[in-house]
């Protein structure tokens, strides 16, 4: 499946859907391909931060910079892999594992206070000032019976967000 | 799919705003702790990214689909190879001798005429705009154009501005045939740019330039100018700003709709089975363009003269382009989108991103948690 040729063989599909784990349909993979390749204007294999950002939609999204960093390089196997949290096939964990990968900034396995501060940041920005978010995050961790400096890991985020109805979920368009 | 990004008139209807959260002091409803498991739960903003990404209506509009290929079988494929062979043979050969006629007749009549009747400027316009109209008729037989015109033609009155929804450059050229329009423009390098400067500022010409930011105040004035002086030709604008595919239209700039005057909606809808006329300035230079529509069958479109609107008092420019907008994408049978048709050529202002923040739930669920 080289940057060359626009067209998927049944072989790439089959891979492809493997790297997800069949949450994608053949048909949407085909369709996250034309989508790939319409991003990916210079034909480099890859989608660039700027050929992502020129989706207006995305570019005003707030966590836009956080998961561009998440995004950058990525190939269409990598790219439909990470899309594959958003399938409304995915099991639960597989999302939560996303949202806690995007708190994860230094990727160390652990989300901090700082960390949780940050994305807290990203999206409410000006809106509140900094001394309010972290009285909030403080008061919020505490009641739930963690402290500032306690550092969350997957299973702690399973646990918290593991009974919440998570709808993260995205239509793919088949053309 | 995710939503589609709202129009800034949207979020003002739609939304409280925060300051109205932060102001008021009542607000105990239900009084909904917050739990750390609402505020870690950014779902919603990622899902709306992941829209995005996966499909997104402003891309929407500015792509080509390529024809479905029908020459698959053992019959079919010499009878497109015979299309080809006449189209790119007979046709091409014989639309482009056309077109060098027509220009040589043209510039052997216009320039004598431009410098020799100097003095006599009525008489000079008057020829000249006969010369464009026919210049434009030379060009639209050069793709064998079939166009039909619905409703009253323009006439030419002060006071009135003239909008149409954009898909090519052949969209000035296909109007310009029927009466001659003073047009505002990006300005273009190369062999456009000179037809530009020599023959287009006879008929009336305002030129803009997309990356100068003062730009618009400049050309607003010359819009304004422009309107009030009463022997000039009908203006025509477009307003979206740049070309879309003919499937959708973007928003439309108020600077049309802000002059006080007339404003006379025409509408453009081509029909995609003889050629997609959508230029892509990205992908083809307008030559490239023209060489396609010039080794196709035909282009084939319609046009309505739409009747002319007045702003209505209590309506603010903005309302009164939508208005319009939505009057020429009815016609025309296209959908809007709400976005603007800049943001192909820049980022979303901070202004736009700023506007985002309220939207997001978990800031909403924040402000509501600092009452408890």
């Amino acid at each position: 499946m080289g940057n060359t040729s626009s067209m998927l063989t049944q072989y790439d599909i089959e891979e492809v859907q493997e790297h997800c784990n069949h949450v994608f349909s053949q048909q949407e993979i085909v369709s996250l391909y034309h989508r790939f390749c319409q991003l990916d204007r210079n034909s480099s294999g890859f989608i660039s931060g700027d050929e992502f950002l020129s989706v207006p939609e995305f570019a005003v999204n707030p966590l836009s910079q956080r998961l561009l960093r998440m995004l950058d390089g990525l190939n269409f196997k990598e790219f439909v892999a990470f899309l594959s949290a958003f399938s409304p096939r995915t099991s639960l964990q597989h999302k939560i594992e996303f949202i806690f990968k995007v708190y994860d900034f230094d990727s160390n396995g652990k989300v901090t206070f700082d960390d949780i501060l940050n994305v807290l940041r990203d999206l409410t920005g000006s809106f509140m000032s900094e001394q309010q978010r972290q009285k909030v995050l403080a008061r919020v961790l505490e009641e739930a019976g963690y402290t500032k400096d306690s550092s969350l890991v997957l299973s702690d985020f399973m646990k918290i967000l593991g009974n919440s109805d998570l709808k993260m979920e995205v239509e793919v368009p088949i053309d | 799919m995710a939503g589609l990004g709202s129009s800034i008139s949207e979020t003002d209807l739609d939304r409280p705003s925060i300051e109205e959260y932060l102001a008021a002091e009542s607000i105990r409803e239900s009084s909904k702790k917050l739990l750390l498991r609402d505020l870690l739960d950014i779902s919603p903003t990622l899902k709306e990214a992941a829209g995005a990404i996966v499909d997104d209506s402003f891309t929407r509009c500015f792509k080509s689909n390529p024809p479905e290929p029908w020459n698959w079988n053992i019959y079919l494929f010499p009878l497109w190879c015979l299309g080809v062979v006449i189209r790119y043979g007979i046709l091409f050969p014989v639309r482009v001798t056309t077109l060098a006629a027509g220009w040589i007749v043209f510039f052997a009549a216009f320039f004598p005429v431009h410098f020799l009747l100097r003095g006599h400027n009525k008489w000079r316009r008057k020829i000249e705009r006969k010369l464009v109209e026919m210049m434009c008729s030379v060009f639209v037989a050069s793709w064998t154009g079939v166009i039909k015109y619905h409703g009253p033609r323009p006439s030419i009155r002060p006071q009135q501005v003239f909008v149409a929804n954009h898909t090519s450059m052949i969209d000035f050229i296909i109007l310009e045939q029927m009466t001659a329009f003073a047009v505002i423009m990006q300005k273009h390098p190369g062999w456009v740019g000179f037809i530009q400067k020599t023959i287009l500022e006879s008929v009336g010409c305002i030129w803009f330039n997309r990356t100068e930011s003062k730009d618009r105040e400049i050309v607003s004035r010359k819009l304004r100018e422009h309107t009030q002086g009463a022997d000039n030709n009908p203006l025509l604008i477009f307003p979206e700003g740049t070309c879309v595919n003919n499937h959708y239209t973007v928003m439309f700039k108020k600077g049309a709709f802000e002059l006080g005057c007339a404003v006379c909606p025409v509408a453009i809808k081509y029909n995609r089975i003889f050629v997609d006329a959508f230029w892509n300035s990205k992908k083809q230079s307008f030559t490239t363009h023209l060489g396609q529509l010039m080794t196709s069958w035909a282009v084939v479109c319609d046009v309505w003269y739409l009747e002319p609107q007045y702003i209505r008092p209590g309506e603010t420019p903005i309302e009164f382009a939508e208005r319009v907008r939505d009057m020429i994408s009815v016609r025309a049978g296209l959908k809007k989108v709400p976005w603007d048709g800049y943001l192909k050529y820049f980022r979303p202002s901070p202004k736009l991103i700023e506007r985002k923040y309220e939207l997001c739930q978990p800031l909403q669920f924040l402000v509501k948690y600092k009452q408890n």
